[in-house]
């Protein structure tokens, strides 16, 4: 992320693990069309309470989190996900 | 013409065939406005996240529907109206996906998909 150096990724020599900088898992090839019906991806993205998960956490880039977004209140919608859990 | 997705949620207490009849009748409204209904899937009796209108299941259809708008809110009016739909969506898309994810979709539902063949049979 663009704001990491200065505060995670900054002390290199510092830190004592290294954390890899993660790729948002809907670019690239053979990445998962972004869909409401596929219900088993969009779990993926949200939380045990059945919220959406920020996109700083999951690494989606801004685009495909709102793409994602839309999936998730079409699935809630269609009774496909919860729009709470528990 | 234009592609459209088209899901929606029938009650629980409807029967298979009513449900396929149910599509039939909305086929030939498209079909009444110059559509075409390109596939037509019926995934059973699912378990609903949560109840609406006191049903826990639902039956769901999804129509890959190829028709004017006007064709569409035709499709919507009806099913409106009509009470054995609890919840309807139409997305418009710029290609139907292939059935690949469908498999994704079920493998997660086995539950309800069996619960609805058993109450088939009986």
């Amino acid at each position: 992320m663009s704001h990491s150096g200065s505060r995670e990724g900054g002390g290199d020599k510092r830190r004592p693990f290294f954390r890899r900088k993660k790729t948002c898992p809907f670019s690239g090839a053979n990445a998962p069309k972004i869909d409401y019906k596929d219900t088993k991806l969009l779990m993926r993205f949200i939380s045990e309470r059945g919220k959406i998960v920020p996109s700083r956490i999951t690494a989606v880039s801004t685009g495909k989190q709102r793409q994602l977004a839309v999936a998730i209140k079409r699935a809630r919608f269609m009774a496909l996900l919860p729009y709470l859990l528990k | 013409m234009a592609l459209y997705e088209h899901l929606l949620i029938a009650r629980q207490d409807i029967s298979a065939q009513q449900v396929d009849a149910l599509a039939q009748h909305l086929k030939t409204i498209i079909e009444g406005e110059g559509g075409k209904v390109e596939k037509q899937e019926y995934w059973g009796l699912r378990g609903l996240a949560y109840r609406i209108k006191k049903n826990r299941k639902g039956h769901y259809v999804l129509l890959n529907i190829n028709a004017p708008s006007k064709a569409i809110v035709e499709l919507e009016r009806q099913n409106k109206i009509n009470e054995d739909v609890l919840r309807h969506i139409t997305v418009k898309v710029e290609a139907f996906e292939q059935s690949s994810n469908k498999n994704r979709r079920d493998d997660r539902d086995g539950k309800p998909e069996t619960a609805a063949t058993e109450e088939a049979a009986q």
